[in-house]
C-alpha cells in the first residue's frame, strides 16, 4: 500500500478510529492488526520475509534472554564462589550469547544482502494468473529498515540495553509497525518499544498533530519534490552539462529533500496521531554549517545505526585496539592515534554507500563524504584558531550563513554521484560547469524546456520559501504544536495546506506519486 | 472544547467551498470543442423518439435527425460521443430507453467493436463527464476506467484535472460561468467544410494483427440486443461508409459482424463501398478527406437509411401529430439556418 494513495488514506481513518475505540489493553492488537493489512498489500515474498525477520530476531533475543536470565541466577545462587570463577562463567554465558547473536545477526544480514543485491529467487510466485514457478526479481518493501530494526535489537538484547519481548506477537509488533516500514525511521526498543504496548487515551492534539504532519509531508512530497522531479530527470537523460549542473546539484537537494522528510513526515505523522512518538530522522540539515554537523542532522537513525552497530564495535575490535597500539610504536603518537579512527571511519562509510547499491557512485558519493570529514576534522585546529581570532566574525550572521550555504553546496556536488549513477560521466558534467558553463540558458527559455514551466517554478519557489519559514517558525518547538493552541489559525492552516496539495500536488493521471526515493522496494 | 469544533467545522467548509470552486474552474469546459458535449442537450428534450442512434463519430456525424423528419416524419435522436465504446453505447442506450420505453428501432453502428478497452482516457472521460448522473453512468464509468484512473476522480473531477491549474486562462474563468447552447441538432454534428479525398493517396491500411473482435465488445452487444428486445425495440446494425485508411474497416471484422447479425437475427447494414447506391461523392461529401462525411454525405446517407426504415423496419411517419409537426419543423428551420451559417463560414 502506497502513502501517497487514497487507500492509504481509507486505511487510516479506519485504523485510527478502530485505534481509539476498542479496550486500551488491545490497542496494541489493532497495531499489529493494521501493520499485517498494511503488508500484506505488498504480497506474499515481503510478507514471508518480515515473518522471517521476526522469528529469527525473536529465537536469538529469547534464546539470549533466557541465557542472561539464567546467568545472573546463577550468580545469585553462586555469591560465595571466588571472583574468578564467577567472572569466567559469567564470560563463557557472554560468549555462548555473541555466538547467538553473531549467527542472528549473520542470517539477517546475509537474508538483507541477498534480497537488496541479488535482487532475484527462484520458486513461487503468486501472480494475477495464479501461482507459478520460475525465476523472478525480488521485490520487498522496506527490508533495509526492518532488518536493521531487528538487528540492532537483537544487539541491544545481547549488549543488555533493551529488555527482550518474550511475546511473539509483540516482538513482531515492534519489528513491523507498519509506518516505518517504508522508510524507517530505524528505531529502537528503548526508544520505542514500550511505547507500542501501553494504553494511549484519545487526545485531540496527538490527533491534530499527527494529521497536520501528515499533510505537511504530502505537501513536501507533491507540490515540491515530485514537481521538481521532471526537471532533475530531464537533466539527466539528457545529460546536461555546463549551468545545468548546478541546476542538477540544486533541484535534486530539493527533490531528495522534499521526498524523504515528507516521507518521514508522514510516517511520524501517523504515529502521532496513534500517540506514539518515533524518533525524529532530520533536524533542519540545510541549516548545518559543516559536514559533520549536516551528518548529524540528516537521515539520523541510519547514522545513529551505523555509529552504534559498525564504528564503535570496529573501533574497539581487539584487533584495531593491536593496531592502534602498533603504530603508536612504530609511526607515532599522532599517526598511531588516527589510523584505526580513520580506517573505521572509511569502513563505515563503506558499509554505507554499499546500504545504498553496490555501484561505484555509491562508494564514490561515501569516500567523498568521508574525505570531507576527515578534511575538516584535521582542519579543526585551523578553525578553532580561525574562531578564536575573528570571534565576532564568526559569529556574525552573514558568515554563519555563509558556512551554511556552503556546506549545502558541498552536500549537493557529492549528492549529485545518485543522479548520473556514472563516475567519469559526473566528472565530466563537473567539469563541463568551467569549460562550457552556458550561462545564457538561464536567460533564453531552455531552463523552462525541462519539463517543468515557469509557473510550475514559481510554485515550487513559494513552496520552498513556505519550507524554509515553516523551518524557522518551528526552531525551538514544532509548528503544529504552536497552531494547536490556537484553533482558528491551526485549522485554517490546516485547510490551506489540503487546499494545496488537492490543487497543486503532483499526483493523479500521468504522475507516479507512489514511489519515494528511499522507500518501498529494495531498501 | 467548543470553539475549536466551531472553527473545525467551518474551516473544513471553507476548504470544500474552495476547492469546489477551483474545481468548476479547473474542469475543462470543453465547449471550445465542438466535440465537447455531444450527449448533454439529450436531457432538455421532453418528445418521444421512435428512433434511437448510438455510437461514435461515424453516427453524429453521419446521421442528420432533421432531414428523417422531413423527409420520412420519422422521429430520431442520436447518442453519439467521441470514440463511444460498446459498453458506453449499451450504458448510454440503457438510460435512453428507460426514459422513453416505447423506442422502436435503435440504430447501433458498429465501428467501436473494435476496441477491447478503452482507447484513451481524456476521450472517454468527456463521454463519461457529459453523461448525467444515474445507475447507468455509474456502471458506464465502471466498465470505462482505465488502470490508472481513481473512481473517486468521478465524483471529485479536482482529483483529475487539478493539474490544469498552470494553464489557465481567462477564458477557462469566462467559461465556467457562461451558459452554453447545444450545438447538435437532435445530437447530429453539422460539419460543413468540404475536404475531397485525395485521389492520388495510395496508402495501404495497415496489417491486422489480430482479426478476432473483442470478445467484451462482443458481449455488449449481445447485451445491446437483449436491452432492446426487453423494450420491443427493434436492434439494426449499420456501418458508415468511409473511405480512408485510418479507421478502415477490414472484411475479416466484417465477416464476424455479418455471422454474428445471422447468428442473433438482427439486420445489418455495411455502408461501405456503397457509394453509388447512397450517391456518394468522396470530392464533395467529406470534411476530411474520406475519415467522416459532411452535412451532404450525412443527409445523402440518412435519406438512404430512413428509406430502409420505412419500408423494412415499419418505422412510421408522425407528421399527422400537428404539435410533434410544430416542434421538428421548428427543428428543421434550425438546422437550415444553421447549414446555411456554415456553408457562408466555410
Amino acid at each position: 500500500m502506497n502513502f501517497a494513495s487514497i487507500e492509504f488514506l481509507a486505511f487510516l481513518l479506519v485504523l485510527t478510529a478502530a485505534y481509539y475505540l476498542v479496550p486500551k489493553r488491545a490497542q496494541w492488537v489493532v497495531l499489529l492488526c493494521g501493520s499485517v493489512v498494511f503488508y500484506a498489500f505488498a504480497g506474499v515474498v515481503s510478507c514471508a520475509f518480515l515473518l522471517a525477520v521476526i522469528v529469527v530476531s525473536y529465537v536469538a533475543c529469547t534464546v539470549i534472554g533466557k541465557r542472561q536470565r539464567a546467568c545472573a541466577d546463577w550468580l545469585n545462587a553462586n555469591k560465595e564462589l571466588p571472583k574468578e570463577e564467577r567472572k569466567a562463567y559469567k564470560n563463557k554465558n557472554k560468549k555462548g550469547n555473541l555466538v547467538i547473536v553473531c549467527i542472528g545477526v549473520g542470517v539477517l544480514a546475509l537474508a538483507l544482502i541477498y534480497a537488496k543485491f541479488v535482487s532475484s529467487y527462484f520458486g513461487f510466485k503468486v501472480g494475477e494468473s495464479g501461482i507459478s514457478f520460475g525465476a523472478y526479481a525480488l521485490e520487498i518493501m522496506g527490508i533495509s529498515y526492518y532488518t536493521f530494526i531487528a538487528i540492532g535489537y537483537m544487539l541491544d538484547v545481547y549488549r543488555e540495553k533493551a529488555p527482550v519481548q518474550r511475546n511473539f506477537a509483540k516482538h513482531a509488533l515492534f519489528v513491523g509497525f507498519f509506518p516505518q516500514l517504508v522508510m524507517g525511521p530505524i528505531s529502537k526498543y528503548s526508544d520505542v518499544g514500550e511505547q507500542y504496548f501501553v494504553p494511549h487515551a484519545f487526545e485531540g492534539k496527538n490527533l491534530y498533530c499527527g494529521a497536520v504532519r501528515v499533510a505537511w509531508g504530502f505537501f513536501k512530497k507533491l507540490v515540491v519534490a515530485d514537481a521538481i522531479a521532471p526537471a532533475v530527470g530531464a537533466i539527466v537523460a539528457q545529460q546536461k552539462g555546463g549551468v545545468f549542473f548546478l541546476l542538477l546539484c540544486l533541484f535534486y537537494s530539493v527533490r531528495i529533500y522534499g521526498d524523504f522528510t515528507g516521507g518521514i513526515d508522514i510516517v511520524l505523522g501517523v504515529a502521532e496521531m496513534l500517540g506514539i512518538k518515533l524518533p525524529e530522522n532530520f533536524n533542519r540539515p540545510f541549516s548545518s554549517k559543516s559536514t559533520a554537523e549536516y551528518w548529524r542532522r540528516w537521515h539520523m537513525t541510519m547514522g545513529a545505526w551505523f555509529t552504534n552497530y559498525i564504528f564503535y564495535p570496529l573501533s574497539v575490535t581487539k584487533g584495531m585496539q593491536k593496531l592502534s597500539k602498533w603504530s603508536r610504536a612504530h609511526l607515532g603518537t599522532a599517526i598511531g592515534k588516527r589510523l584505526p579512527v580513520y580506517i573505521t571511519t572509511i569502513v563505515t562509510w563503506l558499509v554505507t554507500g554499499l546500504w545504498h547499491g553496490i555501484a561505484w557512485n555509491f562508494v564514490v558519493w561515501a569516500m567523498l563524504n568521508c574525505l570531507v570529514l576527515l578534511v575538516s576534522q584535521e582542519l579543526e585546529p585551523l578553525y578553532t584558531k580561525f574562531r578564536t581570532r575573528f570571534p565576532k566574525l564568526h559569529a556574525s550572521m552573514p558568515y554563519q550563513t555563509f558556512m551554511a550555504v556552503r556546506t549545502f553546496c558541498l552536500m549537493g556536488l557529492i549528492r549529485v554521484f545518485d543522479c548520473y549513477m556514472n563516475v567519469p560521466l559526473t566528472f565530466t558534467k563537473f567539469f563541463s560547469v568551467f569549460t562550457t558553463p552556458n550561462w545564457g540558458a538561464l536567460f533564453n527559455g531552455e531552463l523552462f524546456s525541462l519539463g517543468v514551466s515557469a509557473v510550475s517554478f514559481a510554485v515550487i519557489g513559494l513552496g520552498i520559501l513556505i519550507m524554509w519559514g515553516v523551518s524557522r517558525l518551528g526552531k525551538d518547538r514544532p509548528l503544529r504544536e504552536k497552531l494547536w493552541e490556537k484553533p482558528w489559525l491551526g485549522n485554517l492552516a490546516l485547510a490551506a495546506l489540503i487546499f494545496a496539495i488537492v490543487v497543486f500536488g503532483t499526483y493523479g493521471l500521468g504522475y507516479d506519486a507512489s514511489a519515494f526515493i528511499y522507500g518501498g522496494t529494495f531498501n | 472544547m467548543k470553539k475549536r469544533i466551531v472553527s473545525a467545522i467551518l474551516c473544513a467548509m471553507l476548504l470544500i467551498g474552495a476547492l469546489a470552486l477551483v474545481q468548476a474552474v479547473l474542469i475543462p469546459s470543453r465547449y471550445d470543442n465542438r466535440e465537447g458535449h455531444l450527449l448533454c442537450g439529450y436531457y432538455d428534450t421532453t418528445d418521444a423518439h421512435d428512433v434511437i442512434f448510438v455510437g461514435d463519430c461515424e453516427i453524429y456525424e453521419g446521421i442528420v435527425p432533421a432531414v428523417l423528419y422531413e423527409r420520412y416524419g420519422i422521429t430520431s435522436y442520436v447518442r453519439g460521443s467521441s470514440q463511444q465504446t460498446v459498453w458506453q453505447s449499451y450504458y448510454i442506450l440503457e438510460e435512453t430507453l428507460k426514459r422513453e420505453p416505447d423506442v422502436k428501432v435503435v440504430v447501433f453502428n458498429v465501428l467501436a467493436v473494435k476496441y477491447g478497452k478503452t482507447p484513451r482516457e481524456e476521450i472517454s472521460r468527456m463521454t463519461l463527464e457529459d453523461m448525467a448522473w444515474s445507475d447507468s453512468k455509474w456502471h458506464a464509468i465502471r466498465a470505462s476506467m482505465t488502470e490508472e484512473e481513481s473512481l473517486l476522480s468521478y465524483f471529485a473531477p479536482i482529483l483529475r484535472y487539478h493539474g490544469r491549474w498552470s494553464e489557465l486562462t481567462l477564458k477557462d474563468l469566462a467559461n465556467t460561468f457562461d451558459k452554453h447552447e447545444d450545438i447538435t441538432h437532435q445530437g447530429y454534428l453539422m460539419q460543413t467544410d468540404i475536404v475531397p479525398v485525395d485521389p492520388d493517396d495510395t496508402r495501404e491500411p495497415e496489417a491486422l494483427i489480430d482479426s478476432t473482435l473483442p470478445l467484451v465488445s462482443m458481449e455488449y452487444l449481445k447485451k445491446m440486443q437483449a436491452l432492446c428486445e426487453q423494450y420491443g425495440a427493434e436492434l439494426v446494425l449499420i456501418k458508415a461508409p468511409t473511405n480512408s485508411v485510418k479507421y478502415y474497416w477490414y472484411d475479416e471484422w466484417d465477416a464476424q459482424i455479418v455471422e454474428y447479425a445471422k447468428a442473433n437475427d438482427l439486420t445489418y447494414y455495411n455502408f461501405v463501398g456503397m457509394e453509388g447506391e447512397l450517391g456518394l461523392d468522396w470530392s464533395r461529401d467529406t470534411y476530411d478527406a474520406g475519415l467522416h462525411l459532411n452535412v451532404y454525405g450525412a443527409e445523402k446517407l440518412t435519406v438512404y437509411l430512413g428509406k430502409l426504415l420505412q419500408d423494412e423496419h415499419g418505422v412510421q411517419s408522425r407528421q399527422s401529430d400537428a404539435e410533434l409537426d410544430a416542434l421538428w419543423k421548428q427543428r428543421i428551420e434550425q438546422y437550415e439556418t444553421d447549414k446555411q451559417k456554415g456553408e457562408n463560414d466555410s
